[in-house]
């Protein structure tokens, strides 16, 4: 049994192995199976028409706010856009920095904190918060330990 | 050269079947454990790491003795590893493969995997054991790879890949070295709290790994037209013997430095291992197990005879897996937890959920190293033809 | 030790800043540390547990006090019947703030052949001794452990990936771990605390939420003067009273973690 070489430096004049054609049938056939798979959410979601989202401020919090008070920490287009950069934000800064006021763009101090001010006001966690993270299918982790409240508001509409 | 693994006789494939069922099943109880929680396992407060961590450890080693086949070749120029390196890169590669797939089933949030890369801690021996491991990940798959390729079409490797292989060889000692100091560097654990807790780590893998090496290395030869060669496995087989040898004498030193000493918080993880604490101890006939297997071996590879035939040198080699194997992978994790800080024995058995998780994860790490194999022994043969 | 390592950081100083990566692998943040050791302003927050009025009904109330306001789960006794637990399970599972347990177990090493009668089987107080050098911080491989510039070692449980390497590093088994989710086995959740998901490490974090709000920690309110908490960096804080006129034990203080919870025994 001849034995063979591959330390550096050492040529054999014998030429590359050529490379072989592959079967055109096989490649389409796993193309289309690619397709099928990943086209899937759009081909099963295709003419489905879902209402768009229609967040509710009518909580109690913010009934009993007057009229000129009735505003977010920030102006509501801005928040609209950035709410999820904002709290990202808080986070970081109250667990690293121990900092736990926030100061809005009108120069007001506001407690930083989801449980205990976001959702004061919007005590309607299913239908302020959830309609809109369903209809574009994002999924929120705050509430794995933050707790939304909705229950105690339920409590004290029912009675 | 990928499209040699998707060549082969139906026994190839059967072996690929089997591999891939059982990883399949692994997966589908690791589903349990990702909406559960780690609470499927036998771990708990006091012994916070088990099982995963000890596979990791122990793969950990295999995975660096793949030096022992690629130094004596490149450094001292011992042509006749030339026909094995390839196999022990490669098995390096399923190791790591294992060691990180056994980390992450072990994390509680894996989602959160990433925030080892987004918060880079150099402060924390993870953090250099992350970079360690997916380092020799890639040095191996490239070496193996590109030297493998220009062995199939018989020119010489790239020139770049030199100086990527000589870096190899440091580089597998330090994937241990880094793994032992996750341990060694704990205060308040007395079993892991050794100055030579990175060497038996080093020692008990270059007496591993090539043990290993040597049974595939058999398997190779009978299942394929590939011989990778006697003088290759007598070889290997010197170097078990010396590290086992080494392996038992590291042993020896930490009993004496504990025993003598009498330090309490050191001798009391002992007792649990050999002994029982408080009445508890079901490790007590696994770690004498080991470590009297573990010298009888080292004693049986002294012996030319028994090392020169294949067949009993075959069985040592096997003792040697399964002595170093339950001294790090069963050992070494819960005698290092118990008794707890407390001084409380609370005592870790791994559960049935954890157990086919971990077969699961060895099944992928032997399905890549049979893929791996197959591609390598088909270039061997293609070459010879 | 102080003045050794001064010189050795003087030293290392001379080396130039080349050598801090090195120092941070060895020494983490001693660097810092010594720096601002000189200012030596600011606070360092610091408790101390006086053991002739800690009786075991204290202690309870104490335990009570931190658990039922930090959300903190009970496994021993769930609150409903039906998710009881093996006795196995109970023990695996615990999660622990803060807890009690003998002077056998809280002060391993100390045991003495003959020894002051009251010691023997004496419920001490223990939870995080917010060290000053705290291995947990040190292993910590994402930062979500760290060292707040009060002394507290705090826990972002937005970044704890749950690798438990804290738990191997903490001597004093102060950390507890998820292994399934808590929500359950909360007796009454407080809606202004947040729970925690599956796969995190916590533990105490001295009611950080309560300093801020210029309150005492909940277990210091609830122990009717057992436990005294103050800035030690403030010459006539209560902590610097209590430790100036007793003598007090610290747990395993030869490991050099220079552990913050100081006991009057």
């Amino acid at each position: 049994m001849a034995d063979y070489k591959n330390e550096f430096g050492w040529f054999a004049p014998k030429p590359t192995v050529e490379k072989k054609i592959y079967s055109l049938k096989a490649v389409a056939v796993g193309l289309g199976i690619f397709l099928v798979v990943f086209g899937a959410p759009l081909l099963l979601n295709m003419g489905q028409v879902h209402p768009v989202p229609q967040p509710s401020l009518d909580t109690p919090a913010i009934q009993k706010l007057a009229e000129k008070e009735r505003q977010c920490v920030e102006p509501t287009e801005w928040m609209r856009a950035n709410h999820m950069q904002l709290l990202w934000d808080w986070r970081e800064q109250v667990v690293r920095t121990g900092e736990r006021y926030y100061t809005t763009s009108q120069g007001k101090k506001v407690l930083a904190s989801l449980s205990n001010n976001c959702m004061e006001c919007h005590s309607n966690k299913s239908q302020f918060c959830d309609q809109c993270h369903n209809y574009v299918a994002v999924v929120p982790n705050c509430w794995g330990c933050h707790l939304p409240k909705e229950q105690n508001v339920a409590k004290a509409e029912g009675k | 050269m990928l499209e040699n693994a998707f060549v082969g006789t139906r026994r190839y494939f059967t072996l690929l079947a089997v591999l891939a069922t059982l990883s399949a099943v692994g997966f589908l109880v690791y589903l349990k454990q990702l909406s559960f929680g780690l609470g499927i396992t036998g771990m708990s407060r006091d012994v916070s790491w088990g099982f995963y961590i000890a596979q990791f450890t122990y793969l950990v080693g295999v995975a660096a003795s793949a030096v022992m086949v690629v130094l004596p070749y490149y450094l001292h120029d011992y042509k006749a590893f030339g026909r094995v390196t390839i196999l022990g890169e490669f098995l390096a590669v399923a190791a790591v493969t294992m060691c990180l797939l056994f980390i992450i089933v072990d994390l509680g949030r894996p989602d959160r995997l990433f925030n080892v890369l987004k918060y880079p801690t150099p402060n924390s021996v993870l953090f250099w054991d992350m970079i360690v491991l997916n380092g020799y990940l890639f040095l191996n798959l490239v070496c193996g790879w590109f030297v493998l390729e220009a062995e199939r079409n018989q020119v010489p490797p790239p020139k770049w890949l030199k100086p990527l292989i000589l870096l190899s060889i440091p580089w597998a000692p330090s994937i241990h070295t880094v793994t032992a100091f996750l341990y060694a560097g704990l205060p308040g654990r007395g079993y892991w709290l050794t100055a030579i807790m990175a060497p038996r780590f080093l020692s008990s893998a270059f007496a591993a790994g090539p043990a290993l090496l040597i049974l595939l290395a058999l398997l190779v030869r009978r299942y394929t037209k590939f011989d990778p060669g006697r003088e290759q496995i007598q070889t290997l087989a010197k170097i078990v013997t010396y590290a086992i040898l080494v392996n038992v004498f590291f042993f020896f030193c930490e009993v004496f430095t504990v025993f003598y000493s009498r330090i309490p918080e050191h001798m009391d993880h002992f007792y649990y291992l050999f002994y029982g604490l408080q009445g508890k101890g079901w490790l007590v006939p696994w770690m004498w197990f080991s470590i009297v297997g573990m010298c009888i071996a080292a004693l049986l590879m002294v012996s030319p005879k028994i090392r020169q035939n294949e067949t009993t040198l075959a069985l040592t080699c096997g003792l040697i897996i399964i002595t170093t194997y339950i001294d790090k992978g069963l050992g070494l994790i819960s005698g290092g937890f118990v008794p707890n800080p407390l001084h409380q024995v609370n005592e870790y058995v791994p559960t049935v959920p954890e157990i086919i998780i971990t077969l699961g994860v060895w099944a992928t790490g032997f399905l890549i190293l049979t893929i791996l194999y197959k591609v390598a022994v088909s270039v061997k043969e293609e070459i010879r033809a | 030790m102080g003045i050794n390592r001064r010189d050795f950081l003087k030293l290392a100083g001379l080396l130039g800043l080349g050598g801090k990566a090195a120092f941070e692998l060895v020494l983490p943040g001693e660097v810092e540390a010594a720096v601002a050791k000189t200012q030596a302003t600011g606070t360092r927050w610091a408790l101390v547990v006086d053991m002739r009025k800690l009786t075991d009904k204290v202690a309870a109330r104490c335990i009570e006090a931190c658990h039922s306001l930090h959300n903190v789960p009970n496994y021993l006794e769930p609150p409903d019947p039906k998710l009881a637990l093996s006795e196995d399970l109970k023990n695996r599972w615990q999660i622990k703030w803060i807890w009690s347990d003998v002077y056998e177990h809280a002060f391993v090493g100390f045991e003495q052949d003959h020894q002051w009668d009251k010691l023997k089987g004496m419920n001490f107080l223990l939870l995080c001794n917010h060290c000053e050098n705290p291995p947990c911080v040190r292993v910590c491989p994402t930062q979500a452990t760290y060292r707040r510039p009060d002394g507290i070692v705090m826990m972002d449980m937005h970044r704890c990936i749950g690798c438990r390497f804290c738990m191997a590093g903490c001597p004093y088994a102060a950390r507890s771990f998820n292994w399934r989710d808590p929500r359950p086995y909360i007796a009454k959740i407080n809606p202004n605390y947040p729970t925690r998901e599956i796969g995190v490490v916590e533990k105490c974090l001295l009611c950080e939420e309560r300093l801020a709000q210029g309150q005492q920690p909940a277990c210091v309110e609830a122990s009717g003067g057992a436990l005294i908490f103050g800035n030690l960096n403030e010459e006539n804080s209560p902590v610097r009273a209590a430790l100036r006129a007793h003598y007090t034990i610290r747990r395993k203080p030869y490991l050099g973690t220079n552990p913050q919870v100081y006991y009057i025994v």
